[in-house]
């Protein structure tokens, strides 16, 4: 019984687009999220009038929760009446449907996805910047270095133990998310935006016939999923300490 | 040096990590409440999807009064209705459940297949009044599980003031292609044409199924000449503009607000709108979903079943047996009828009785007479696998992923290999 529900997974036609989707979902998100993030902390590292309280607004998307979040990019992103497509169709591009096509439907949950994520990337990396001395940075521009080359020699490498967890714990915040993609497109349409925590959702608790065997199956893989990176991370970590 | 010192720490986290989630996992299954049933004699529980109607509600009170009638009292808990399928399997697992269950009709084979409900027979009730359509949901391999305790379909609510402005008169529409003149002369006088739900969910496949019926396919054989007529007159509308894009993802709660802007023409919806749309901001009205060459199309019947789990001590079920006749009489129908704003009565006499009360709802009782059941024609728990390949063939339609032919042939596959 068992093992066949794996077996089960695997055959399915589901799997090999849920797998897709995943990877694209999720290295997608989290590199969006990662550069906006970081390019963000970095803005905010100098300090200027308003910096503060920019910076907090910028925590909003974190504060709202996510069904209302993931509802208003929904209707943003609605074909006929979606705020997005009136601009766009200012600018003469026809109607994108965003969510009903399965060219896009993937692409709309990522970029909700992304926004949702940003917030997130900016604040752990902010407290990184705060642990590099200034004075390096001052040391740095006496040498004649630019901003640049700042970013590139300083900030890059010394932020490095804090941007590898920050990139973990996206990676697994991203391979679980289910509410995004379920309020805005429930996985659809077919399965153009269904990701492994979707597929395992929607077995168990989307059909109205709660299909627990297959559902426990994908979240397995997903688990697995997990590891695999989390040894990853490890491992790069102890090649970087050795080194 | 430091590799081999840092190994163990690595592997100990990891293992932590695993043991913790496994126990989380663990403890959720075992998380859910564990209200007895089978307390004492006195006390008998009665669990409904309807959490809107609180303790101080004219519902909680009549189900009080059925027990009061029958000597006890009852401990009324209201779930959402997917939770509640899910409390009564895992009630059964645990030897817990209630006596009563008001549940879902295309849940009642679900729950009738693990053996955890009692059959009609055995309780000792009499289901010879109720309609037989709407009893058939609750029917596996000959035997009933439960009684509907009332009954809501679909059909065709119409914005009169567009349909006037267009010149489309309602009683014109008895088949498809007279609806889908409408449809083009609604749109060429600037008006939205139609909206239904087409959403990845049962919603999807219960909007579907009286145009897949009414053309006169079988959900035993999906990619018939039949349902691919269905399926390509959605997609029609679609590829027309008579239908936005959004139906793909639009629940029926979604195109009822959207009805409610004003600007469509048609909606597909239900029973349960009927007071929402008297109190549109302008005029509305309701006609029957047309079949493909006329006549009106069996749409699939939505409300709930009465059901009565197996119990170890079996003396419970004469009482049992009275709340549940207390609900089902014909003045019991039509009370429940009313307390759930147009629920229709599932025997004659309750519909006649609920008639006399309210003449308008003519219609309503004419399309729940010709629905039908989707769990009928036996097919019981293949039911919900069959309509997840067809809400999906749905989508792949109308999103342009297939043509109507090939995501139905998938569909049928799919089904095939789900229900073998």
């Amino acid at each position: 019984m068992g093992l066949e529900n794996f077996a089960d997974v695997f055959a399915s036609s589901t799997f090999p687009t849920a797998l897709w989707n995943t990877v694209v979902f999720t290295f997608v998100s989290i590199a969006f999220q990662f550069v906006i993030g970081l390019a963000l902390a970095v803005f905010f590292r100098s300090s200027f009038r308003l910096s503060n309280v920019l910076r907090a607004l910028f925590l909003v998307p974190w504060l709202l929760p996510l069904i209302v979040s993931a509802s208003t990019w929904a209707w943003m992103l609605s074909s006929e009446n979606g705020i997005v497509n009136s601009v766009l169709g200012a600018f003469g591009v026809e109607q994108i449907n965003w969510l009903t096509s399965p060219d896009t439907a993937l692409i709309a949950v990522t970029i909700a996805n992304v926004w949702l994520g940003i917030p997130f990337n900016l604040v752990i990396l902010y407290s990184g910047l705060q642990n590099i001395p200034g004075d390096v940075y001052e040391a740095a521009s006496l040498d004649g270095a630019g901003a640049w080359r700042q970013f590139r020699s300083i900030t890059l490498p010394l932020l490095r133990p804090v941007s590898a967890i920050t990139i973990l714990l996206g990676l697994i915040y991203t391979l679980k998310v289910v509410d995004v993609i379920w309020v805005m497109t429930t996985g659809g349409p077919g399965d153009a935006s269904t990701t492994f925590a979707v597929w395992s959702y929607r077995e168990a608790f989307g059909t109205g016939q709660p299909d627990f065997s297959p559902a426990a199956a994908v979240g397995n893989i997903l688990i697995l999923v997990a590891l695999v990176f989390g040894f990853l991370h490890l491992q790069l970590q102890r090649r970087q300490e050795a080194s | 040096m430091q590799n081999t010192r840092r190994k163990p720490v690595a592997l100990a986290t990891t293992a932590v990590l695993t043991t913790a989630t496994l126990a989380l996992v663990g403890a959720c299954s075992s998380g859910g409440s564990s209200d007895s049933a089978s307390g004492d004699d006195s006390t008998y529980t009665w669990w409904d999807p309807y959490p809107q109607h609180d303790g101080s509600s004219d519902w909680e009170q009549r189900v009080q009064q059925c027990g009061e009638d029958a000597g006890v009292t009852i401990e009324r808990t209201a779930y959402d209705t997917t939770a509640l399928t899910n409390q009564a399997l895992l009630s059964a697992q645990e030897g817990t459940s209630p006596d009563v269950i008001l549940i879902d009709n295309p849940a009642v084979s679900t729950l009738a297949d693990t053996g955890m409900l009692t059959t009609v027979d055995e309780l000792g009730l009499d289901t010879g009044d109720v309609d037989e359509n709407l009893l058939a949901a609750g029917v596996v391999d000959g035997e009933a599980y439960g009684i509907p305790i009332g009954a809501n379909t679909l059909a065709l609510y119409y914005n009169a003031e567009i349909l006037e402005a267009a010149g489309v008169d309602p009683a014109s529409i008895t088949d498809w292609a007279s609806l889908t003149a409408a449809l083009e002369a609604v749109t060429a006088a600037g008006h939205e044409g139609i909206t239904f739900a087409g959403i990845g969910t049962e919603e999807g496949s219960f909007q579907f199924l009286p145009w897949f019926w009414g053309a006169g396919a079988d959900l035993t054989q999906l990619d018939s000449p039949e349902a691919v007529a269905a399926l390509e007159l959605w997609k029609g509308w679609l590829d027309a503009g008579y239908a936005p894009n959004t139906v793909i993802q639009n629940s029926q709660n979604t195109t009822w607000e959207e009805f409610l802007t004003g600007n469509f023409a048609f909606v597909e919806n239900g029973t349960w709108q009927v007071n929402s749309a008297a109190e549109a901001g302008f005029e509305t009205g309701v006609v029957q979903l047309p079949a493909q060459d006329g006549g009106v199309a069996p749409a699939p019947t939505g409300g709930e079943f009465i059901v009565a789990p197996v119990q170890e001590d079996t003396e419970r079920y004469e009482t049992t047996r009275q709340i549940v006749e207390c609900m089902t009489t014909p003045e019991g129908f039509v009370e429940t009828a009313n307390t759930f704003a147009y629920y229709i009565p599932p025997t004659e006499a309750g519909q006649e009785q609920l008639l006399e009360e309210q003449p308008e709802l003519e219609t309503w009782v004419e399309a729940v007479r010709s629905a039908k059941g989707r769990t009928s024609d036996n097919l019981g728990t293949d039911y919900p696998m069959i309509s997840e390949a067809l809400w999906g063939a749905v989508q792949d339609a109308l999103s342009g992923a297939a043509t109507p032919q090939e995501a139905l042939e998938t569909a049928q596959a799919e089904a095939e290999a789900a229900t073998s």
